[in-house]
């Protein structure tokens, strides 16, 4: 009888075992999407010429990142915003001053920075949010657990959390279906479109820009981004916190 | 033991029924929540912290109320704590639990939970709370249950409870010191960003937890005719009386060093906290009685006469606990997140399903300590018996 059932227990664990170690190697052959064509970079950065923008460009960006990433328009403050607009004052209120007249109350766009040294990354309990090597701090909507830390360890303000069930605020008939909507509960924020860098094409806010935002490597001294922050003068927003935010404003 | 806990008068059943009664209104909201999301909740996109996370936090310092015992029961054999020290033991675990619950309600995917252990992050402070807030409460369950089944036995306890006795010291300030750390490293908030944050935190604990121990032990005294002992009671007092003496010290430490070097980034938040900002005052109303009622009752408690009457120790007690309940339960966490760090200033206000929610994880918190004093003051009254 003792014999019969350690056997069963042994053929039981065995057959555990072989459950548990088949679908991770059917899992481990499908990689993320990429394509041959992918763009790559050292480190990704973002140049925004201040010049160059106003309110109708800045609304067509944050208009196709938008519907791109399937991010839902809420009415309140529990709401969800991936790029948006902010008066200079409010993004360079260290860098600013009174007699900024025209420049304190112009609006400038912001989203994630995709810091170099990103505090998000470090708090998350989880790994949920995490840097790539090429710098792109991406989000797991799958893993976040939906605490919070990240956004009070973000001194941007640059991340969402869906309070709400984003779906209920989405058209159906305009999903993306090329981008996964969310679920309640987790926290999201810009991806600097890594999905489509992926494939070869450049972040939607840049394609919608027309040519204010430039995106391109930093370690590269050829780049487009690199020869136009040796040209022009640029701020970062609080650099004195250390995070290293790679996306740049020329003044 | 637990035999002890169904045995009880009237008065416990109905006062059972009550904390039950709370309890189920407070997961009847918990569904609500879980049904519609945090949108329940008065959080928004730059206040993303509120009542879950301040309850933690002020939760973490009642929590502390045992170390203060065992300290000098072990380490400078002060034997007067002898008798009370399980019921110190036993709120630590209640308190505990009730600050790991309020982790639970304020997850937005509270079934992924078990993501902290399957990714385990050291660089996240919040993995390392989790370790320390369930390792302390492991310790108190396992050195209150065993000292007090060797009590029960009329025998001492065994020698190897001892170095988990003396583990729980350092333990103890650990879950202070990771909890302020928290907040105490984050670069964008200014209000957070101070190495004074643990040391605050544990100057509040010493004073919140002990005074919250008086009064439960007068309460004791009335309703299960059991007296934890004076001279247990007046050492406590004394601690408190230290306790709040710092931990005010330190608030104006703090206030001082954003008053005098007036640089913006500091002293708004403060501004914000003491006077409200735009037209946000709402707060400041509560955190000007969080600090008259600090400063009495530290004026209360200086006079040994005010400590040794038993009712202006109480009334005392009561005043650290409103003045350290504001500051770590309301004032701290919100005044953190304004001004935001677009610099702009909003109020919160917890909704009705929050508040009911926080009010169930209390009755939890309450429940538990009832029935676990029952079973230690029901042991402790069959041994002084013989």
């Amino acid at each position: 009888m003792k014999n019969s059932r350690r056997k069963f227990i042994k053929i039981a664990g065995m057959a555990a075992l072989g459950w548990s170690i088949c679908p991770s190697l059917a899992g481990a052959r499908s990689g993320p999407r990429q394509s041959e064509n992918r763009l790559r970079a050292d480190r990704w950065a973002m140049v925004i010429d201040s010049e160059k923008l106003n309110d109708e460009i800045m609304d067509k960006c944050i208009e196709a990142c938008h519907k791109l990433h399937n991010v839902p328009e809420i009415p309140n403050d529990q709401n969800i915003k991936w790029i948006w607009k902010e008066p200079f004052y409010n993004l360079f209120s260290d860098q600013s001053h009174g007699y900024l007249k025209d420049k304190k109350s112009l609006p400038f766009l912001t989203l994630c920075n995709h810091c170099d040294n990103p505090p998000c990354v470090r708090v998350c309990p989880t790994q949920a949010t995490f840097s790539r090597d090429d710098g792109i701090v991406l989000m797991d909507f799958h893993r976040c657990i939906g605490c919070r830390f990240c956004m009070a360890g973000c001194p941007y303000g640059s991340r969402s959390f869906n309070y709400y069930d984003p779906r209920k605020f989405l058209d159906d008939d305009e999903l993306d279906h090329d981008y996964p909507t969310r679920e309640m509960g987790v926290v999201e924020k810009c991806e600097f479109c890594a999905h489509l860098v992926d494939q070869g094409e450049m972040p939607a806010c840049v394609e919608a820009s027309e040519g204010a935002i430039l995106f391109g490597d930093l370690n590269d001294p050829n780049s487009d981004v690199r020869k136009v922050l040796q040209e022009r003068y640029s701020l970062l927003r609080k650099p004195k916190l250390g995070t290293d935010p790679q996306v740049y404003y020329l003044i | 033991m637990l035999e002890k806990a169904i045995k009880g008068s009237a008065l416990y059943w109905i006062w059972l029924l009550v904390l039950l009664a709370v309890i189920g209104v407070g997961f009847g909201a918990y569904l609500q929540q879980l049904d519609q999301g945090l949108s329940v909740t008065a959080l928004n996109r730059d206040i993303s912290w509120g009542l879950y996370i301040a309850q933690l936090t002020f939760l973490v310092g009642v929590a502390a109320s045992a170390v203060m015992m065992v300290i000098p029961m072990y380490l400078h054999n002060h034997k007067a704590f002898a008798r009370m020290l399980i019921l110190g033991e036993f709120m630590a675990v209640a308190t505990i639990i009730m600050c790991l619950l309020f982790v639970v309600v304020d997850l937005g995917q509270p079934q992924r939970l078990w993501n902290v252990v399957l990714y385990p992050t050291p660089s996240s402070v919040l993995f390392w709370d989790m370790v320390v807030l369930n390792g302390y409460l492991f310790l108190n369950i396992l050195i209150g249950w065993v000292t007090l089944q060797a009590e029960r036995k009329r025998v001492g306890p065994p020698r190897w409870i001892k170095p988990f006795i003396y583990l729980s010291i350092p333990w103890a300030i650990s879950i202070h010191t990771v909890t302020a750390f928290l907040y105490a490293g984050l670069p964008g908030r200014d209000f957070w960003l101070t190495a004074s944050m643990a040391p605050s935190f544990l100057a509040s604990a010493f004073a919140a937890g002990p005074a919250l121990l008086i009064l439960l032990a007068f309460a004791v005294k009335i309703f299960a005719k059991w007296d934890p002992g004076r001279e247990a009671i007046q050492s406590l007092a004394k601690i408190v009386t230290y306790a709040l003496a710092a931990y005010l010290f330190l608030i104006g430490c703090k206030i001082f060093t954003a008053a005098y070097s007036m640089v913006p980034d500091k002293l708004a938040h403060w501004e914000y906290l003491y006077f409200g900002l735009e037209g946000h005052t709402m707060l400041s109303v509560f955190m000007w009685v969080s600090t008259v009622a600090g400063v009495s009752a530290l004026l209360i408690l200086l006079f040994p006469k005010n400590r040794q009457a038993d009712n202006i120790l109480a009334f005392a007690c009561v005043l650290v606990l409103i003045s350290t309940w504001i500051e770590k339960g309301m004032g701290l966490i919100t005044a953190g997140f304004v001004p935001t760090p677009m610099k702009e200033v909003l109020t919160y206000a917890p909704t009705g399903p929050e508040i009911l929610i926080t009010l169930g994880i209390y009755g939890i918190g309450f429940l538990i300590i009832t029935v676990l004093w029952k079973v230690g003051i029901g042991v402790r009254k069959e041994i002084e018996a013989t």
